[in-house]
């Protein structure tokens, strides 16, 4: 089959109609099917409060009293399926920091807000991205539903051997 | 340099040839504003998914429209090592069939699932054309979720098309041979007495997929090439192109190029339903695999099915009509309203157009013209509609817009024809580079077209990409259909060998309920590893499992001893990481078959059978974060009958003895 003459002959009249009517139409139209935003994100970086961190958690959301044995060892479980493959439960570091003393270091609410919404709080937590320069590894969200996020805030404790 | 001089040339010999431009000649192949229709922002997403058949490679790519940037390429039919399908132990029963393990097949047509005769974006299902099969692919996961092998069949050409709420998939078969149970040893020759065509029905079940073969159609031996389902006034019909009536067995090019006309077999499929309620199928016995993947336990099984109902249609009346079709029909394809059936004769100079109404008035009228082996012969001008006059040569295959426009594509003259459905006329061509096969517009074989685009999918490339050596990637090319004229705006490559395709608005499968991860906690697979406490080796024989997790960037355990010359080694590797877009690859040296790709969530297991001692390491090979390089291990292989103990460990090292 003689591709090529068909080819040139298409060419040719196109040429021709390019040269001649200079260009075609000049209809412009919207190629774009709109773009998903980061979920999260807040508009002013200013705005980030380093002591609650940013998500759903506040000191209204979060309370804490004597630790609660069942739901400690419900955190426990959930952890070791999605946590402790990075975290050692003492202080030290394996992929990312050991949990021991982190209770006393964060309020509640942070650790909450952080285990369930990290990228936006790696993005913009000074201590935090101290914390990645050390570790390399951004933490994941490990797609945690708020009750495995309160229990194992109630695990941690425990494990601080919080009263 | 000399290649720009020679078009210059030739633009300006054209110039000079043509002095003024007609509004009726060949459209404007690329007119200035091509780049801007085809533009697709970095960030942003295109219009439309397009799922395009992936001919000889087996597989189904899916490209963006209107960038035609590739988007993904989902294995089916053939094995994938890139994501270990096929090689994984969990996806090797998806390529079982009657035959055994086949690693290929050759994919040709694809068919979205539809809702009162519009995409719904639940499934997309595809044939296998060699090894006659169907598969299902879900289109939350973009993975194949389903095969089943179509027994008493040769060639499943004409498949997969549906019902207009997808009540059935068919596929018939391409080549008629002898059933699967009766004798196939014998002569070539002997064609017309022991040759027969089986059409299967597939049933769709609504909420999961599930596919089963609910009847096969017994036909006089013939080929059956394409097919498309009647809807609204027509739904319940389906009609097949047939070619080579003739029954030839031997060059069939020109042995079955012989009759002036061949057939479009008109199917009432709700007739052969009250048959079979009135229990006349027969209950035929054959062998036939039907392959299923399970995303709880992330694993495929396969099941050898025993009996299929069939149905004769040439002994049951008022299932089957003949339509006298010109010259080998190719497509046949009906127009949004269900009324038109248009006829693609590869070799006829012309496009029969058929009359649903006419089809009934004729059929009521019992006006025949004659029987071919028992089957009434309906007369042409008694269901003709109308006739497309000199479109073009080598009609093959047809779609349909939103403004009653119809889109044929020419294979021997390499353009394609716009025509309206009820006037006849052809309102505008355009070239294709070169010889075109299929088409797709959005929507284009549904009640419910979207127009807007039509992409051709050529059948030779020659000079339109640079160079490649011999074999060049195959060409589309994208036409912008919103206006009067056809615009072409963009080529693009696609994988081999692009049959046929669909393409369907994004946000139907974008806000599908896409899966983003498996979550570990539903993880069913018998060897999930839940977390690094639960991680370990152990020996069962010369069987030996390792229940390993990995997460950015380490495996557990990473260090293992005590594995034999001998000894099978399943790996079976849990991705621990819950967050979309983490895969993490597994691989070790020496391993004869190909590397797994676990998604978030998933356990997926890799068989080494080690065959000599030493040092392998093992690493992930999708790279996973800064200390990807890092995610590694070992496993010590000893001789066989060595007394090394089995041990296994992760940041505590085996003390050496």
């Amino acid at each position: 089959m003689n591709n090529k003459a068909l080819f040139i002959a298409g060419f040719a009249v196109f040429s021709a109609f390019i040269i001649a009517c200079g260009g075609g139409t000049t209809e412009s139209t919207e190629t774009t099917g709109g773009s998903e935003k980061t979920a999260g994100t807040t508009q002013d970086p200013s705005s980030y409060d380093p002591k609650r961190g940013e998500g759903k958690f506040d000191e209204t959301n979060v309370q804490i009293g004597p630790v609660d044995a069942a739901m400690a060892t419900k955190g426990e479980a959930i952890a070791g399926t999605k946590c402790l493959s990075c975290h050692k439960l003492t202080e030290e570091r394996l992929v990312g920091p050991g949990w021991k003393g982190v209770t006393t270091r964060r309020t509640p609410h942070w650790i909450m807000n952080f285990i369930t919404n990290p990228d936006p709080m790696i993005d913009k937590d000074p201590e935090v991205q101290a914390q990645l320069e050390l570790c390399l590894v951004r933490m994941p969200n490990q797609n945690l539903a708020d009750d495995d996020a309160r229990n194992i805030l109630e695990f941690m404790r425990k494990n601080d051997n919080a009263n | 340099m000399k290649s720009k001089l020679v078009s210059l040339g030739m633009t300006a010999l054209a110039v000079t040839l043509l002095i003024s431009c007609k509004p009726k000649s060949v459209s404007n192949a690329v007119g200035g504003d091509a780049a801007q229709k085809a533009y697709v922002a970095p960030g942003e997403y295109d219009e439309f998914y397009n799922f395009v058949s992936g001919g000889f490679s087996g597989q189904l790519s899916v490209y963006g429209l209107p960038s035609g940037r590739l988007l993904k390429v989902v294995p089916v039919f053939s094995v994938d090592p890139e994501k270990g399908w096929g090689y994984s132990e969990e996806t090797k029963p998806m390529l079982n069939t009657s035959h055994g393990f086949i690693p290929w097949d050759d994919l040709h047509h694809t068919e979205m699932s539809q809702t009162a005769g519009a995409y719904n974006g639940k499934w997309i299902f595809a044939n296998a054309n060699n090894t006659p099969r169907l598969a299902r692919i879900d289109l939350k996961t973009f993975r194949t979720a389903e095969i089943i092998e179509l027994p008493n069949s040769a060639g499943n050409h004409s498949s997969p098309f549906g019902t207009e709420n997808s009540e059935y998939i068919v596929a018939g078969t391409r080549f008629s041979v002898p059933a699967d149970n009766e004798n196939g040893d014998v002569p070539i020759n002997s064609y017309k007495q022991n040759f027969k065509g089986h059409i299967s029905f597939v049933s769709i079940a609504p909420e999961t997929g599930a596919m089963e073969i609910a009847f096969q159609l017994r036909t006089p031996g013939v080929n059956f090439d394409l097919a498309r389902a009647g809807k609204g006034k027509s739904n319940g019909w389906f009609f097949f192109s047939c070619y080579n009536t003739e029954q030839a067995n031997t060059l069939l090019e020109v042995n079955a190029s012989q009759r002036d006309k061949d057939f479009i077999m008109a199917v009432n499929w709700k007739k052969a339903e009250e048959y079979i309620k009135a229990g006349k199928g027969k209950k035929v016995p054959v062998n036939y695999a039907h392959n299923t993947y399970d995303e709880a336990t992330h694993t495929a099984t396969s099941v050898m099915k025993k009996e299929v109902l069939v149905l004769d249609v040439t002994e049951l009346k008022d299932i089957v009509y003949f339509i006298p079709c010109p010259k080998s029909p190719h497509g046949c394809d009906v127009d949004p309203t269900g009324e038109y059936i248009v006829g693609s004769g590869k070799l006829a100079a012309l496009i029969p157009v058929f009359s649903f109404d006419k089809l009934q008035a004729a059929i009521a009228a019992k006006n025949y013209d004659g029987d071919y082996e028992g089957i009434p012969v309906l007369k042409y001008e008694d269901v003709l509609y109308g006739e497309v006059k000199k479109p073009g040569l080598g009609p093959l295959h047809t779609e349909f817009d939103d403004k009653g426009n119809a889109y044929t594509s020419m294979f021997v003259s390499s353009e394609v024809v716009k025509w309206n459905v009820k006037s006849l006329e052809v309102i505008d061509r355009v070239p294709t580079y070169y010889s075109v096969g299929h088409l797709c517009v959005p929507g284009g074989n549904t009640a419910k077209p979207y127009g807007r685009y039509m992409i051709a999918y050529n059948k030779i490339t020659k000079d339109r990409y640079l160079p490649t050596g011999p074999e060049l990637s195959q060409s589309a090319q994208l036409y912008d259909i919103s206006g009067e004229k056809m615009q072409l705006i963009l080529d693009f490559p696609t994988i081999g060998e692009p049959h046929y395709a669909q393409a369907i608005p994004a946000d139907l499968i974008r806000n599908n309920g896409q899966l983003k991860i498996y979550d570990i906690n539903h993880n069913k697979h018998p060897y999930v590893t839940r977390g690094e406490a639960e991680s370990k080796v152990v020996r069962e024989g010369n069987k030996i499992h390792v229940y390993m997790t990995s997460v950015r960037s380490h495996f557990s355990p990473d260090n293992i001893e005590g594995v034999r010359v001998g000894d099978e080694v399943y790996f079976h590797v849990t991705n621990q990481e819950q967050d979309w877009d983490v895969p993490h690859g597994f691989a070790i040296k020496g391993a004869d078959n190909g590397e797994l790709l676990i998604m978030p969530g998933e356990t997926c297991t890799l068989k080494w059978v080690p065959l000599k001692s030493g040092m392998y390491p093992m690493y992930c090979t999708d790279f996973c974060s800064a200390l990807h390089q890092e995610m590694s291990g070992y496993v010590r292989v000893s001789p066989a009958g060595s007394n090394v103990p089995l041990t296994f460990s992760l940041g505590n090292p085996v003390p050496a003895k």
